[in-house]
């Protein structure tokens, strides 16, 4: 079984932010809310660097531990997920997550600004693959249909990978021998307490 | 000869020493490839430069309009789960049953703690309805909010596993509502109560003795008091300290966006939570005292009206008083 993450190589990201538009449209995203965005670090500096960033699917997910209701799920590819119908927006996933994925769609206090909402990896939720409730409710399930998450897939520098993280790391690998520098496998280390060695 | 040996071996390490000086950036030059951005961002260098604090998170821009979304990684996160799946856990279970425990004892120990003197048939009144009025207030509130609060905490291990996921999470947001607008008459209720009681729970001399003689609870005979005795007085500001803390900390829950962030919020969390179990701990010791605990304590909250001997027992002062203010005890009715 695959077990699939996600690798922005910072290195060639150029924050055009085509992978945040094409996640919102493809998706259906409410608004308010990215799933993705792009967080340009030391920007204007000479060594600035732009990183997409969505939710890692964390190894030993912090937002599932403190779910009260334990409404998340982890797929036979690692992806982490949950169910709109038992979140009861309480917020404490929002707490935990170190990446800032988890958001909803009202503002106000929590309990009354809906259901939590974050990146699937493409894979739906809990409905019948690729039913309109599931679409309606958590996006596409482009994993149900073979194909991996659009924010990547569309990456036009192929800065942003997504898929199992034994290749995704082996071709990260590859760039940096070839090319002789990389700036890390951002989040990795707090995801999935791993790393790829530069 | 000798001079000569010392320099001939200095020069020797001189040569060995600039041979490899001037050999080494030769050998990197060869091996290094060309790195334009030498100067980049790397994320070991920005995880390891972390500081717990006003540092513990990186960040930078972001050209989406949300600008909360510009903090990349918060490591933070996965110290806040350890505590609250963890520490949290602990502390409250200890602060309940140890509470629960303890009080079992005492019971077993000392039993229901009797008027000594037996009923004496008046009554003086010691609350009227608007004390008792507010005290049920904060005290409805109180049970309410530590109910689902504790399912916070708890529900899921204790019971989902009972009631189904589906059944737990509707009961769950109920519980989420209830708590986040019972908030709202505690903190009234609370900020009443220190107005109409503060003025009786000053601590002073006599608490001290009331402590030393074990309140009359575990040693023997009954120490003076007046209106409020050393325990209720410990009571009192717990109610009031502990539900300021509540309060603000609860405050910041409610409204995350004036906390500044979500390590406040984390932090916030962290002080709710431990102070909520504490004083529901400290809660239940105060309703077993008040109820089943001691033979006419309820009455005091129940009808207002409290037996004289009971009075005299527990706040002999306060009774002296009430006497001098020309208080006529009223005599109950003879049972038929
Ligand atoms: C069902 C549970 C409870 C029962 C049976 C109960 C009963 C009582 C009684 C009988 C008194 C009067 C004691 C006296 O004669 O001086 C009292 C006082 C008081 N109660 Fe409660 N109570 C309960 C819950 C609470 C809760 C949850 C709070 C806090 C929010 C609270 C706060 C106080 C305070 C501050 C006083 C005055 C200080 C003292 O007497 O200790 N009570 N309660
Ligand atoms: C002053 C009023 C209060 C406010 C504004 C308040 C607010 C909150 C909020 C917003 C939460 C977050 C959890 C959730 O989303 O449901 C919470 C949790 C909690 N509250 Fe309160 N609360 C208040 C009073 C209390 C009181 C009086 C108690 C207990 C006696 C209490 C015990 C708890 C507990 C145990 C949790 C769960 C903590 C955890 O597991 O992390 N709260 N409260
Ligand atoms: S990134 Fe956040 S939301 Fe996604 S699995 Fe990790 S903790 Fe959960
Ligand atoms: S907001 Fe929803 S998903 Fe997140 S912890 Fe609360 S109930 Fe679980």
């Amino acid at each position: 079984m695959a077990r699939m993450k996600f690798l922005c190589d910072a290195d060639r990201c150029i924050e055009c932010n085509a992978c945040v538009t094409a996640c919102k449209n493809e998706n259906e995203v409410p608004w308010g809310i990215n799933r993705r965005r792009v967080v340009t670090i030391n920007d204007g500096k000479p060594g600035e660097r732009s990183i997409s960033m969505a939710c890692m699917h964390c190894t030993d997910a912090p937002c599932a531990a403190v779910c009260p209701v334990d409404c998340f799920y982890v797929t036979v590819d690692k992806v982490v997920l949950h169910s709109k119908d038992l979140c009861i927006g309480c917020g404490y996933c929002f707490y935990a997550c170190p990446f800032g994925a988890p958001q909803y769609p009202k503002v106000g206090n929590f309990g009354s600004r809906g259901k939590m909402d974050k990146c699937t990896f493409c894979a739906g939720g809990p409905e019948a693959d690729l039913s309109p409730a599931e679409f309606q409710k958590y996006g596409s399930n482009r994993l149900a249909e073979g194909k991996l998450p659009l924010c990547a897939e569309m990456c036009s520098t192929k800065s942003l990978l997504a898929g199992d993280g034994d290749i995704i790391a082996k071709i990260y690998k590859e760039r940096v021998v070839k090319r002789g520098y990389g700036s890390g496998a951002w989040g990795w280390k707090t995801a999935y307490k791993e790393t790829v060695a530069i | 000869m000798r001079l000569s040996r010392s320099i001939l071996s200095f020069f020797a390490v001189l040569g060995v020493v600039l041979g490899l000086g001037l050999s080494s950036p030769a050998m990197a030059q060869q091996n290094a490839p060309i790195n334009p951005t030498a100067s980049s961002v790397r994320e070991d260098q920005l995880l390891n430069a972390l500081k717990p604090g006003s540092a513990a998170e990186i960040g930078g821009r972001i050209s989406i309009p949300d600008g909360k979304a510009a903090t990349l990684i918060r490591p933070a996160g996965r110290e806040w789960r350890e505590f609250h799946q963890g520490t949290m856990h602990l502390v409250g279970a200890v602060a309940i049953l140890g509470m629960l425990a303890v009080l079992v004892g005492f019971y077993l120990k000392r039993g229901k703690i009797m008027i000594s003197g037996g009923p004496a048939g008046s009554t003086i009144t010691r609350f009227g309805a608007f004390d008792r009025f507010i005290h049920w207030t904060t005290a409805g509130c109180f049970i309410v909010l530590a109910l689902s609060g504790l399912n916070i905490t708890f529900g899921k291990v204790l019971l989902m596993p009972i009631i189904g996921e589906v059944g737990f999470a509707a009961m769950a947001q109920l519980g989420k509502y209830a708590h986040n607008y019972l908030a709202f008459p505690f903190m009234i209720g609370l900020a009443l109560m220190f107005l109409v009681w503060v003025k009786d729970n000053i601590p002073g001399m006599i608490d001290l003795q009331w402590f030393a003689m074990g309140g009359g609870l575990i040693g023997k005979g009954h120490p003076k008091a007046k209106r409020f005795n050393g325990g209720q007085k410990m009571v009192f500001w717990s109610v009031i300290l502990g539900g300021a803390a509540l309060s603000v900390s609860g405050w910041y829950l409610l409204f995350p966006y004036t906390a500044g962030g979500v390590l406040n919020l984390q932090f916030w969390n962290v002080v709710h939570g431990i102070v909520g179990v504490v004083l529901i701990g400290a809660m239940l010791a105060h309703a077993y005292i008040g109820s089943i605990g001691m033979e006419g304590a309820f009455d005091a909250m129940g009808s207002g009206e409290v037996d004289l001997n009971w009075a005299r027992e527990h706040h002999s002062l306060w009774v002296e008083d009430e006497m001098k203010k020309g208080v006529v005890p009223a005599r109950l009715q003879a049972a038929e």
